[in-house]
């Protein structure tokens, strides 16, 4: 017993891990943020922190925090991936084509989610094979999933009633709380719960995450020390792709509807709710679960709007911007007094 | 340096200069879309002239009338990404642009010409605000621009529609209403003022070190700092001219319609004024810049948007049709397709020694 603790050095425990220090500082920031939203919430209008509402945070949001995980990778590396939005837009308007005219709800999913690993790996070969610099590339892409979507149609899609894909919808009572405040969950839900643990998984327990860590720090000398950066650059356009296709599986099983201006802006949501979570827009520093509390600060943020009703709601795009310049402002500091120890 | 017998003529010169541009490609491809029309209507290129007022009409004057916005927010733009900064906010100044001016011409309600001219005013004074903004955070705060630009994008958007409680507000004013319909010497007014306003700004940093300035800042700040050039006035004015043309770009763009659509005006407008400034082959990565290049990106996208139209194609998908130009442009750009490019010439080269030697 004590020979393995001798020849092991302790591993942090999980105390040590959580105590604030500059790195996870912004997070912190966030998750304080999330809970004194909650707080004011619940005294200002009340049946803020009841199963209801949390259920609906979480079912409304479910598309948000995949696509924020995804984000998330992209970020690390010091990307940008702005194609997202888009993606979505394509890839929800073929699933409800093809399921209207009478596909198998199983392959119209795989397709869906591939179409999005599709764009994904033409951003991926158009940034490290081809030197477009991130920002043009995923541009590129946006334009063009946009631009097909609306060759497609440009009409609102309806997805049947009786379609199969409205069952990842389908809400599950949890548990059955007075009257309407149940904790309700989707499979959409477990889904996005998913996406982030495997997504933690990979990024903190992974040589594929340290390597993106380590490109985000700097890509120099990450090849110097010769870890696969073609590689994990190509992965993390395509892991980015693939969770916008799963993205627009979960908005449309909920919705019903596809349309070609669907997602307009959501990339600038996402990369948002990252910036917002904790993750250096220059990458190398960031958690998943920033993201996550990130996507659900900014859900959080319209509930309390819609539940103000004096905040006209056309406002709500200058407080999201007032939140993240607030935050880039904190990740400055954090940055500049880094560079001082 | 001065002219000997063997040396080409100047047209040659020209000619070979020419092609050393980077933006040749987005020539080629300007001409490409025009053949393509012509092939639909072999009088495509036809300008009349109406007698009785003067006026030039045709699908170019079309072409050079859509142009005037995107021009302004692409030159803007160049100078912008010249000190490897970016400014996504152009599209919601111009939107806050339109409103500001919508607005005041619609409670103020007259329509003489002081009313149009304080309407303008306003509308560059706010955006010259929002402009030295994204100028301070970028400069003495030292955010990147990317985001201090896109809090701005989100935060303006907002802002044009409080200023209008959301509505799409609508005015009557001629005065205003001739900058986007009127014409001089038969040309339109938004061309017009479009194409001055490129020309003093090309005189101010051509004629000027004021450009080799902005350059040497988009090469490395510290060097241009060492050197004595000071970066925080030089940033915040770079940034302050992209949105005051922006602002132009918003009365310009409200100013043919006389209505702000509040979520529409300027949407994506970035995007078209990033687009025109790669296709004029300014580096994304700062320290070089090509005023020229960017007012021809300009035109080709107007000649685009305005192709797809005319192909009855969906105006909705243009998006498309430009990310293909995007594509194959930074592709004939990236150095992989040159070198191979390279190979294949000294391929063929040395095949051709190796026939003479044989």
């Amino acid at each position: 017993m004590t020979l393995t603790q001798l020849e092991r050095p302790a591993a942090p425990s999980l105390l040590s891990r959580m105590k604030p220090n500059l790195e996870t500082l912004p997070t912190l920031a966030a998750v304080a943020i999330f809970v004194a939203m909650l707080i004011y919430g619940e005294i200002a209008y009340g049946r803020i922190v009841a199963f209801s509402t949390i259920s609906n945070l979480l079912i409304n949001n479910a598309y948000l925090i995949i696509l924020a995980v995804g984000l998330t990778f992209v970020i690390l590396t010091g990307g940008i991936d702005l194609s997202v939005g888009a993606v979505i837009a394509i890839s929800s308007l073929v699933g409800v084509m093809l399921a209207n005219a009478g596909w198998n709800p199983l392959v119209v999913f795989v397709l869906m989610i591939l179409i999005g690993s599709l764009f994904g790996v033409a951003s991926g070969v158009l940034i490290q094979y081809f030197n477009v610099q991130p920002f043009i590339a995923t541009l590129a892409m946006m334009f063009l999933a946009r631009g097909l979507a609306s060759i497609l149609s440009t009409t609102p899609q309806r997805l049947d009633d009786d379609s199969a894909i409205r069952t990842l919808a389908t809400p599950w009572k949890v548990y059955d709380g007075p009257k309407i405040d149940d904790l309700i969950t989707t499979p959409n839900v477990l889904i996005a719960a998913l996406v982030v643990i495997v997504a933690f998984f990979l990024l903190h327990r992974t040589r594929f995450g340290r390597t993106v860590y380590a490109i985000g720090g700097s890509e120099q000398s990450a090849l110097l020390m010769g870890l696969p950066v073609v590689r994990t650059k190509l992965a993390i356009y395509v892991i980015s792709g693939t969770l916008a296709g799963l993205a627009a599986v979960v908005y449309t099983s909920k919705l019903g509807i596809a349309q070609n201006i669907t997602g307009v802006g959501w990339e600038l949501d996402a990369i948002a709710a990252v910036i917002i979570g904790g993750t250096l827009l220059t990458g190398g520093a960031g958690f998943v679960l920033g993201s996550v509390i990130g996507a659900l600060v900014l859900g959080l943020m319209n509930v309390l709007i819609t539940r103000d009703g004096s905040i006209p709601p056309e406002a709500t795009t200058i407080i999201t911007g007032g939140i993240l310049l607030a935050f880039v402002l904190l990740q400055r500091f954090v940055v500049s007094r880094k560079r001082k120890t | 340096m001065s002219a000997s017998g063997t040396r080409p003529s100047a047209a040659v010169q020209f000619v070979t200069r020419l092609f050393h541009q980077p933006y040749v490609w987005a020539i080629v491809a300007l001409l490409l879309l025009l053949v393509v029309n012509l092939t639909k209507n072999p009088a495509y290129l036809g300008v009349s002239v109406n007698a009785a007022t003067g006026n030039l009409s045709g699908n170019v004057i079309d072409i050079l009338r859509a142009s005037a916005p995107i021009m302004m927010i692409a030159v803007g733009m160049t100078l912008v990404i010249a000190t490897r900064g970016i400014d996504l906010s152009v599209g919601s100044v111009m939107a806050v642009a339109g409103a500001v001016s919508m607005e005041f011409m619609n409670t103020t309600g007259t329509g003489s010409f002081g009313t149009a001219a304080v309407a303008v005013l306003l509308a560059l004074g706010i955006s010259a605000l929002l402009g030295t903004l994204n100028g301070i955070l970028v400069s003495i705060v030292g955010l990147q621009p990317f985001i201090t630009t896109l809090v701005m994008m989100l935060a303006g958007r907002g802002l044009a529609k409080v200023i209008t409680s959301g509505q799409n507000t609508s005015a009557t004013n001629e005065p205003f209403r001739w900058i986007a319909n009127g014409t001089v010497l038969g040309f339109p007014v938004v061309f017009v003022i479009a194409v001055l306003i490129v020309a003093i700004l090309a005189v101010l940093v051509r004629r000027t070190a004021l450009g080799l300035m902005i350059e040497s800042i988009g090469i490395n700040p510290k060097a241009a700092r060492m050197a004595g050039i000071r970066p925080v006035g030089i940033l915040i004015s770079v940034y302050i001219v992209s949105a005051v043309l922006a602002g132009v770009a918003g009365i310009f763009s409200t100013a043919s319609v006389m209505t702000v659509e509040v979520s529409k005006t300027g949407m994506t407008a970035e995007m078209d004024a990033i687009l025109a400034v790669v296709i004029g082959g300014t580096s994304l990565a700062g320290g070089k810049f090509s005023l020229t290049g960017s007012v021809i990106g300009a035109l080709l996208i107007a000649t685009l948007d305005k192709t797809i139209v005319y192909m009855s194609i969906p105006s909705s998908a243009t998006p498309a049709f430009k990310a293909v130009v995007i594509v194959i442009i930074c592709l004939l750009q990236s150095p992989r397709v040159r070198s191979m490019f390279n190979r294949r010439k000294t391929r063929v080269t040395s095949t051709r020694k190796e026939a003479v030697s044989a």
